[in-house]
């Protein structure tokens, strides 16, 4: 139950202007500028694009200001923000394949074609901390090497054609793509619902949950078959012109689970595949999304829902932490009037509770009084 | 209510070709940058605001596996334009991003790139400038990541 | 799709300053809607819309409609290739054909409204899904007098509109029965607008 309770107005000013307060710091500190949030803390600015579902790094760099940091907080705030505005379309899918490919690793194929190229990356790093960036020395320019392949061809599209591993369902083209920003989620849900939803899903839940099944609850055997990280060009049909105007580039990582497959009876063995595409350079939560996306499948794969990560009623509503968060959270807000309810019921019960108590005690005395009738009892029950 | 299947692909007609590249040219340069490469066709033309800039979001597709079914990624902000010229040319912009001054740029260069008699140094003045920078910052990414190449060796066994 | 390209070059400019008129044509229709029967007006100056578009109906279109609203017009609007390429640039709305595929209905000539019943009338589920008409009529001084009460209405609220088709307003009594479901209203007459939504209740006030 829901009832209004009013006041705390002045002491909700006063918090606020405390919190602006406290956001600021030491102000013999110079103040951080959105641009140095966007280029500095990138991944923390990509991880709030993605799962707020809006890619505007100015934006995202705000809402992490704002937050002091609670990246939740930044993803709620620009949540907020996409409200205010109108939707213009749907770009035309992006072309991972044309991607200007930053990084493209494969722990399945050595040789491929265009090879692996490690970018920048925290891998093979030894985790210790450098005390030379907390002092904020020289900086070595990074090294280039003459480019020799240029094209990148998806590990997915080589294996191709044997049919070892299975390939993308092409769409009907008039297929309507659903869209979790209009329609209430409702279940079963389709694979683009799927996808959507874990693409804006939290980091941590889904690593978890991805984790969850290289443990064994609802195994799936993933390899990576292929990481890459880049900027892709964003097109849009604009109607008024009759083509696809070019609107700029974003950056995305894609990320290829490979999964073997023992078949089932319709379907020869063969590897199956999960897949993930988040903004910015977020490779824990594509790879994540990938193996979720791959657990996800075992109904259309024949394979037994046993474990959390292949439910996905489970797994869409809970992975979205703008919602999470709301309703763990509202538990701060008054509930004054539920718990005085919930106060008068366990002072009934408990009074109940003892007057039950004070009458079998009364009631076993007497017994005890009036002789071992309890005893004979039992020795018949028996 | 229902979805809107997505709009067909532009069609293979390759005429818009010349104007998608001035678009692509325009959308990847930053406000201040576009707003610089106009300044040699200053001042500006007059022109009446058949849509006034506004920002707006376009939802991201990507495609299952790459190459399947499209699925909603995510949205982007983008600004968009139109300007009508004293000559009745109008141009349209599409740009990514929040800036209205970028938006009304593109979209005068649009404009003014449709008039026969300035297109020659709009390719010359602001989309050869800026497809070149482009390519040149493209071709350092290029560059950087390739000195991240691994270069596997195998290790050869002992034959004893 | 449209089969034919739109021509930018013919259009006629929308708001000026989008987001602010937007805004305020928005919230002209809403106090319209929360106070049904009262005038008000709205701001539509700037707008040149093609006829028989009319400056009211189409700052209310611009103001509300968008990407995700199909629209259904009347046909003497759908007549227009101008008008359907206006509503089209300026909103980004698909027009439909049926009414009642339609979030937002525009009719110009109130004379031929069709059935009530015939436009999207919500669900029990989901009222929401249901069509809001905004209506071209000619005055709020001629036609019949209606008495309306309820949500937004402190005692009683008169009401005219005309013209509007015969059996009008036992449609709208049926239209109220509906509640939750139904259809709601705005009229426009010149520079001002009147919202007759589901929620109120309807007497007529037999001359």
């Amino acid at each position: 139950m829901y009832v209004a309770v009013k006041g705390g107005e002045k002491a909700i000013r006063n918090a606020h202007r405390l919190m602006a307060t406290k956001r600021r710091g030491d102000r013999s500190v110079p103040g951080l500028t959105l641009d140095q949030i966007a280029g500095q803390l990138a991944i923390a600015v990509t991880r709030v694009m993605g799962e707020g579902s809006l890619y505007d790094e100015g934006l995202a760099a705000l809402a992490i200001k704002q937050a002091r940091g609670d990246l939740i907080e930044a993803v709620f705030l620009l949540r907020a923000y996409r409200t205010t505005l109108p939707r213009f379309g749907y770009s035309e899918p992006v072309d991972t394949g044309a991607m200007l490919v930053e990084r493209r690793i494969s722990a399945t194929f050595k040789d491929l074609p265009g090879g692996q190229l490690l970018g920048p990356t925290f891998d093979y790093t030894h985790r210790l901390l450098d005390f030379k960036l907390a002092a904020d020395g020289e900086l070595d320019t990074p090294l280039t090497a003459e480019v020799t392949e240029t094209a990148m061809p998806r590990v997915t599209d080589l294996l191709s054609g044997e049919g070892l591993i299975e390939e993308d369902v092409q769409p009907e083209e008039t297929a309507a793509v659903g869209d979790l920003t209009r329609e209430p989620l409702s279940f079963p849900a389709g694979r683009d619902l799927r996808l959507q939803n874990l693409a804006r899903g939290d980091e941590g839940f889904l690593l978890a949950l991805a984790y969850s099944t290289q443990r064994g609850y609802g195994r799936t055997h993933p390899f990576a078959g292929e990481i890459r990280y880049g900027a892709v060009e964003v097109e849009f049909f604009a109607e008024e012109l009759g083509f696809a105007v070019p609107l700029g580039r974003i950056n995305v990582t894609e990320c290829q689970m490979v999964n073997q497959f023992k078949g089932s009876a319709k379907v020869p063995p063969q590897f199956t595949r999960g897949y993930g595409l988040v903004f910015g350079q977020v490779e824990r939560k594509a790879m994540s999304m990938a193996m979720v996306d791959r657990s996800l499948r075992c109904e259309e794969l024949g394979e037994e829902r046993t474990a959390p990560a292949q439910d996905e009623e489970f797994v869409m509503s809970h992975s979205d932490n703008v919602q999470a968060t709301g309703f763990v959270e509202h538990l701060k807000l008054p509930h004054y009037v539920d718990f005085q309810a919930e106060l008068d019921l366990v002072r009934r019960m408990r009074g109940e509770w003892f007057d039950r108590q004070a009458a079998d005690q009364a009631a076993a005395s007497d017994a005890i009084g009036s002789g071992a009738t309890d005893t004979s009892e039992k020795e018949a029950a028996e | 209510m229902p979805h809107q299947a997505p709009p067909p692909s532009a069609s293979p007609d390759t005429s818009n070709e010349p104007r998608r590249r001035l678009m692509a040219a325009l959308a990847n340069a930053t406000p201040d940058r576009l707003a610089a490469a106009l300044a040699p066709f200053a001042p500006l033309p007059a022109h009446e605001m058949v849509r006034a800039p506004e920002t707006g979001l376009v939802m991201v597709r990507g495609r299952m596996g790459g190459t399947g079914a499209p699925f909603n990624l995510g949205e982007v902000t983008v600004t968009r334009c139109v300007v009508r010229l004293e000559n009745g040319v109008a141009g349209s912009s599409y740009v990514m991003g929040r800036s209205k001054q970028k938006a009304l740029h593109a979209a005068l260069v649009d404009a003014l790139w449709q008039n026969p008699a300035l297109t020659e140094a709009v390719e010359r003045e602001i989309i050869a400038p800026l497809a070149s920078e482009a390519e040149a910052a493209d071709a350092t990414v290029r560059a950087e990541t390739a000195a991240t190449k691994v270069d596997f060796f195998t290790m050869v066994r002992g034959d004893d | 799709m449209t089969a034919r390209l739109l021509s930018a070059a013919a259009l006629s400019p929308g708001f000026s300053d989008p987001v602010h008129q937007g805004q305020q044509v928005f919230r002209s229709v809403m106090m319209a809607l929360a106070r049904p029967g009262r005038l008000t007006a709205i701001e539509a100056a700037g707008i040149q819309p093609p006829a028989p578009l009319t400056p009211a109906l189409a700052a209310m279109a611009l103001a509300l409609a968008d990407y995700d609203t199909p629209l259904w017009l009347d046909p003497a609007l759908a007549r227009s290739d101008a008008v359907g390429q206006f509503l089209k640039f300026h909103t980004g709305a698909s027009v439909m054909t049926s009414p009642l595929e339609a979030t937002f209905a525009l009719v110009s000539d109130a004379r031929t409204l069709p059935a009530l019943s015939s436009f999207a009338l919500g669900t029990l589920e989901y009222p929401d899904r249901s069509t809001t008409l905004l209506i071209g009529v000619d005055s709020f001084t001629g036609g019949k007098a209606v008495t309306l009460t309820g949500p937004g209405i402190e005692t009683t609220q008169p009401l005219r509109v005309s013209p509007v088709p015969v059996t009008f307003w036992d449609q709208a009594e049926d239209n109220t029965r509906l509640f939750p479901r139904g259809v709601d209203m705005v009229f426009a007459a010149g520079n001002e607008i009147v919202g007759l939504p589901r929620s109120t209740s309807i007497t007529r006030s037999e001359a």
